[in-house]
């Protein structure tokens, strides 16, 4: 009985906070049939914010990828005293607000802000522009390969790098041949789970993209602004294009998870 | 190819693992590094390999010093306590690493790999992973995967410490008899004694971070250079002031001279060999390695008064023993 009620309790949670939500939009978005869907996603400025969107990701992930491996190895195995610092750092993101990321990217690289002057002078726009919309999108999806290859690296151990070394391995082809190998479920899952974030960040990216419809607008802010202009197919056809998005980094996890076990 | 040590101490944080070792060890020796856990063996065997850097003093590989020298040029082959073997390769690409990451030629890693696994008794098992063999066959494995790259030093940290009894003693004949056949400078950690008596030509005792002695396991038995190396080389109890090994105890039945009187406490049937715990006139305990024979002849009884005396003693003069040495005993 109990046990019962105990998966009652769970799916019930789940079921009103996430699946009904989620099922509400793609009810809407084909309320119009599947023809009224496709011209909704089919606009222009709805085919350039998905682009713009899976661009950001593109660029932010591989480096957020590439610098979560490095942290990580320093995090486990250097003897550092600071580095608890840096496991604090590396958490920031989880705890500042999205907006404030933006606003301090604004506050950096802005007209006003310390590096813009410089920036302008150079003829370099990273706010309202690219650059910004990749700062903002890294910084909020960094910790996640990181606190998912920590744990595997810490696991694994540094017994298998150090027989590579005494087999004549550099340390290149020990990273290449031994750690990579061994931690590569843990990056797998990290970059997973940092490109569904940044898929779907809207906060940080909506204070440094200006929103200008068609050249920085990424797909969370393109349904917000149909939303807000009560275009609510548009709004509900991009949101069922975000959803697709993340159910199939959510089942490429999936496919990890049971590829590990 | 000879291994110097030259004044070598190494810290961790407040921890002395090593303080002023100078060590010497001759090519194409099999040496024992053994004494207590904790003792600073290992970080030595590492510091040789070139996995830790000695805070100061150096390492001297056949004359030359090697303090500089990475890890990957030292030419070392080092076996692992827990073998460190590589989980995502097999076999097969476990034993070729060495030579695939020195860009060998195709078919003379095939050679030289199919040779290595006929000599570790592991041919037919390339195909496997590390996951699918059993703790020996692991260790033979990470050995083949050492010698692959013909290492002028072979350096063994516990070896054999994570397997069971009948596996340990097969794995220690067969590294003798490696050895013998390949005649490469080989040095073995071993908190076993009796594991280093068995294999080594020549033993070093360290224990709490300084060479204790080193010599044969027969010199290191029989004149050993203070209480300690006396009682972790072999049994021991004492006699009066005097340091006995228990089978070098003489017990009779009528007093002889210079003997002393004692009462029989206990007495433990091992088979061929018995145990007798004897109460000495002056409180202390003692006890003697007795065979069964002895035994009958003397008509052993508990509460039975004998007189005891040793055939060879040991005397330290200048370092009393402490209770601490005398605890290392059994």
């Amino acid at each position: 009985m109990a046990k019962i009620a105990l998966r009652l309790a769970a799916f019930g949670y789940l079921a009103a906070l996430l699946a009904l939500p989620v099922a509400s939009i793609f009810y809407r978005a084909f309320e119009h049939g599947v023809i009224g869907f496709w011209q909704a996603v089919a606009q222009p400025d709805a085919i350039h914010a998905l682009w713009l969107t899976l661009l950001i990701a593109g660029i932010a992930v591989p480096l957020n990828a590439v610098f979560g491996v490095i942290c990580a190895h320093v995090l486990v195995r250097s003897h550092l005293r600071w580095k608890r610092i840096l496991g604090l750092l590396v958490d920031l993101p989880f705890a500042v607000s999205p907006v404030v990321v933006g606003l301090a990217l604004v506050l950096l690289y802005g007209n006003q802000g310390w590096f813009g002057p410089w920036l302008a002078a150079h003829g370099i726009r990273v706010i309202f522009a690219l650059p910004g919309m990749v700062l903002a999108t890294m910084f909020v999806s960094l910790p996640f390969v990181v606190r998912e290859v920590v744990p595997v690296m810490r696991e694994t151990g540094d017994e298998q790098e150090q027989a590579a070394a005494t087999l004549g391995a550099s340390p290149w082809q020990t990273f290449w041949k031994v750690t990579l190998p061994s931690i590569r479920w843990g990056v797998a899952y990290g970059v997973v789970l940092s490109a569904a974030r940044a898929f779907g960040e809207y906060g940080a990216v909506s204070v440094v993209a200006g929103r200008l419809a068609g050249i920085t607008q990424t797909l969370p802010l393109y349904v917000d602004e149909r939303f807000e202009s009560f275009d609510l197919t548009g709004a509900y056809a991009a949101s069922v294009v975000l959803a697709l998005l993340a159910l199939a980094t959510l089942f490429s996890m999936n496919a990890l998870a049971r590829k590990e076990a | 190819m000879s291994i110097a040590l030259r004044g070598v101490t190494k810290r961790f944080d407040r921890h002395v693992a090593l303080k002023d070792v100078s060590v010497d060890i001759e090519s194409g020796s099999l040496t024992a590094l053994v004494g207590p856990s904790g003792g600073g063996k290992s970080t030595l065997l590492r510091v040789i390999a070139g996995l830790e850097r000695p805070d100061s003093g150096d390492v001297l590989i056949d004359g030359q010093t090697a303090v500089d020298v990475p890890v990957q040029d030292r030419g070392i082959g080092f076996v692992f306590q827990h073998y460190a073997a590589f989980k995502h390769m097999t076999v097969w690409e476990n034993v070729a690493f060495g030579l695939r990451v020195r860009k060998m030629r195709r078919d003379a890693i095939r050679e030289r790999v199919d040779h290595l696994l006929h000599l570790v008794q592991l041919e037919g098992l390339g195909g496997r992973y590390p996951s699918q063999l059993s703790g020996g066959q692991r260790q033979r494995m990470a050995l083949a995967r050492a010698l692959a790259i013909k290492p002028e030093v072979l350096l063994l940290d516990e070896p054999f410490g994570a397997l069971d009894a009948a596996v340990r003693a097969e794995l220690r004949a067969w590294l003798r008899a490696l050895h013998r056949d390949v005649h490469v400078t080989t040095i073995f950690v071993t908190h076993d004694q009796g594991e280093a008596m068995e294999i080594a030509d020549r033993i070093v005792l360290i224990n709490r971070g300084h060479v204790e002695q080193t010599g044969t396991p027969r010199e290191l038995y029989e004149r050993p250079a203070n209480p300690f190396v006396m009682s972790f080389i072999g049994p021991i109890t004492q006699l009066g002031d005097a340091f006995v090994r228990p089978h070098d105890i003489d017990v009779r039945n009528i007093p002889a001279e210079s003997s002393l009187e004692a009462m029989v406490q206990r007495i433990v049937h091992l088979g061929f060999e018995v145990r007798v715990d004897l109460m000495l006139a002056d409180g202390r305990g003692a006890w003697a390695q007795m065979t069964r024979d002895e035994v009958d002849q003397l008509e052993l009884r508990l509460g039975q008064i004998v007189y005891v005396r040793s055939s060879r003693e040991t005397r330290f003069h200048s370092d009393l023993p402490s209770h601490a040495v005398l605890g290392n005993a059994g």
